[in-house]
């Protein structure tokens, strides 16, 4: 079964970029990149931008994601307007990155690579952060990260569940070491959402790549990936060039990483909210659930007073 | 051995006298030795104006330079007692990651480190200093029980990043590089890491979460290796020096961004001029680091690491 999902992928991982998405052929046509076919748009966007007969998953903005994912008006974004800075004064052939920032929110709609806010999926409440792919590869700077810890803040203080759906083409270069901080913060925020006993939710879709995938990404309580998302370390042509040969077919995509363990399930596109729905009155109801807050908060408390470290004279 | 970097050609012909100079000189030969004095000053002040000078491009160089101390050299020259343990207890043994109980100045710690290779055989046998999964995981498992036994962690980072290939995509590198990180947030003993050569990508960070982060003077910080920033900003990893320049990743960059707290003082010339005198300022900044957190509860020490790096980064409202 494994070498068969690793020899017959569902579609093979396309290079980054937005020649992933689909290409426009005049107004009613756009055609596959998958499988060549061409595709009537009105059935293309029914479809949920789903490739009707290879079932390619198409890029989604985070605007149609979290249409796609939550009831229907039970969004309220919060902190729109955090946006990213330029701490390294950071030029790249002779333009600045701070000068650059205004057009990337021009193409993609939102001020910066993810949106997060309140929600609900099949009448659960949720905290919910999406990427914008179209922002800069969804890349992960400062102003992101920022929002996913303040995402994760907000669903320990609500005690609420937190869903976050992925598509990211790594740490965002331009912001350097701040960036590759980002890591820490998303990951040491969620120390504290799983002390509460809240569930997180990772949805993986096509690209995950790089410094998010190896912070907070990967460490959803359950995970989930739409099927053929690229998933990995490092992107496909890093890792071509780093074994100096073609990437085996099927290699870090959805289907492998369920193969060897890595995620809990594939999900597709269609499938995703009703899947997610389910997942969450699931994890939410158990009979062993501390109902108050504060007695959570305060056994928890002392947990941490009398924790370990009195062997080395470094208790309280 | 001595490797001289391209920066340090005008220097060759001083070099070279010193030599000859050390060579001639006789046992009681007052004059020989009075010169030999006098060249190694000149060639000292010298030294030490190139480096204070360098470039980011020249400062990855001295990091990576093939006579640098790499963090096996401190264990030996800084540490006593060091027992390295092996495994991951999952899958194998990656040599890219060492680690084990170490005597510091008569403190039990346990150390975890990156470790490269000096020569080819060596850096194969070590996939020169880039782990894979194997590698963080059994870094997790050594913080794990450092912090059963209330051991304090001291990490040594030199690393170019962490490996990429198929093999450890498979075998979760990006869970492992994670779950390293979500370890050391909420380790409840002390960490101090020190960067000693190199640090780049999440294999950096995947050991370096820390209470006290301090770099030596000639180390760099970076979200990727110049070469990999290069080819993902240009698609060309010839560019490096200019990411090196663009991206500032030298430790003064790092104090500057209070990305860290301490910068250790080289010997003139770089560590690898005298390994024994980095290793004493190693040795003594490490000890001073901890004597500052043994102090701290176990809840202070995880709620202060938390909102050091909650804190990270400069964004801006509306």
């Amino acid at each position: 079964m494994r070498e068969f999902l690793r020899r017959r992928p569902l579609h093979l991982p396309l290079p980054f970029g937005d020649n992933a998405h689909a290409e426009q052929l005049g107004q009613l046509w756009i055609r596959c990149p998958s499988c060549n076919e061409q595709l009537y748009a009105k059935e293309y966007e029914d479809n949920l931008k789903v490739c009707p007969k290879c079932r390619f998953h198409f890029r989604l903005s985070s605007q149609e994601r979290l249409a796609l994912l939550l009831d229907p008006n039970s969004f309220e974004e919060l902190d729109h307007d955090l946006r990213g800075v330029d701490p390294l004064s950071f030029r790249s052939e002779g333009q600045a990155y701070a000068d650059k920032l205004p057009g990337y929110e021009r193409k993609a709609g939102t001020p910066e690579a993810l949106v997060y806010g309140l929600g609900a999926i099949e009448e659960v409440a949720i905290v919910v952060a999406a990427n914008n792919y179209l922002f800069q590869g969804g890349s992960m700077g400062v102003a992101v990260g920022e929002k996913i810890a303040r995402a994760i803040d907000l669903a320990v203080s609500r005690r609420l569940p937190f869903v976050s759906v992925v598509a990211t083409g790594g740490a965002r270069q331009h912001e350097g070491v701040f960036a590759l901080m980002q890591m820490a913060k998303t990951t040491a925020a969620l120390a504290r959402l799983g002390r509460v006993g809240m569930p997180y939710i990772s949805l993986l879709t096509d690209p995950t790549v790089g410094g998010v995938p190896a912070s907070y990404a990967m460490l959803g309580d359950i995970t989930i990936a739409e099927p053929g998302a690229f998933i990995g370390f490092a992107g496909p042509r890093v890792i071509e060039q780093a074994i100096r040969q073609k990437l085996p077919p099927g290699t870090a995509t959805s289907e492998s990483m369920l193969a060897h363990g890595m995620i809990d399930m594939i999900c597709a596109r269609g499938e995703l909210r009703s899947v997610i729905g389910r997942l969450l009155r699931l994890l939410t109801n158990g009979p062993c659930r501390r109902t108050s807050p504060g007695e959570w908060g305060e056994r928890h408390q002392e947990a941490e007073l009398s924790g370990v470290g009195e062997g080395l004279g470094l208790a309280d | 051995m001595q490797t001289s970097l391209e920066f340090e050609a005008p220097l060759a012909e001083l070099q070279t006298e010193l030599d000859k100079a050390r060579t001639a000189a006789k046992p009681g030969d007052d004059e020989g030795d009075r010169l030999v004095a006098r060249l190694r000053r000149q060639l000292d002040e010298r030294l030490g104006a190139i480096y204070a000078q360098l470039r980011p491009w020249q400062k990855v160089q001295v990091a990576r330079h093939s006579a640098r101390p790499h963090p096996l050299d401190y264990l030996r020259l800084a540490f006593t007692d060091f027992v390295e343990l092996h495994g991951d207890r999952r899958f194998g043994d990656d040599h890219a990651i060492i680690g084990g109980p170490a005597f510091l100045e008569g403190r039990s710690v346990m150390v975890v480190a990156h470790q490269k290779g000096r020569d080819t055989r060596e850096n194969v046998d070590r996939n020169f200093g880039m782990p894979g999964p194997e590698g963080f995981r059994k870094a997790q498992r050594l913080f794990s029980l450092a912090e059963k036994l209330g051991l304090p962690v001291i990490t040594m980072i030199d690393t170019p990043g962490a490996n990429v290939g198929v093999a450890d995509e498979e075998r979760g590198q990006v869970e492992a590089i994670a779950t390293s990180i979500a370890t050391m947030c909420s380790l409840r003993v002390p960490i101090v890491s020190v960067v000693t050569g190199e640090a780049n990508s999440g294999g950096a960070l995947a050991i370096g979460v820390a209470d006290r982060v301090l770099m030596l003077e000639h180390s760099t910080y970076s979200v990727a290796s110049p070469e990999a920033a290069a080819a993902i900003l240009w698609r060309s990893a010839q560019k490096a020096p200019e990411a090196a320049e663009a991206m500032r990743i030298t430790a003064q960059d790092m104090l500057h961004f209070r990305i860290i707290d301490r910068i250790l003082p080289e010997p003139v010339g770089g560590a690898h001029r005298d390994p024994t005198a980095m290793a004493i300022v190693l040795r003594d900044a490490l000890a001073e680091e901890l004597d500052g957190l043994v102090g701290l509860g176990t809840t202070d020490l995880v709620q202060s690491r938390y909102l050091r790096y909650r804190g990270l980064g400069p964004y801006r409202e509306g």
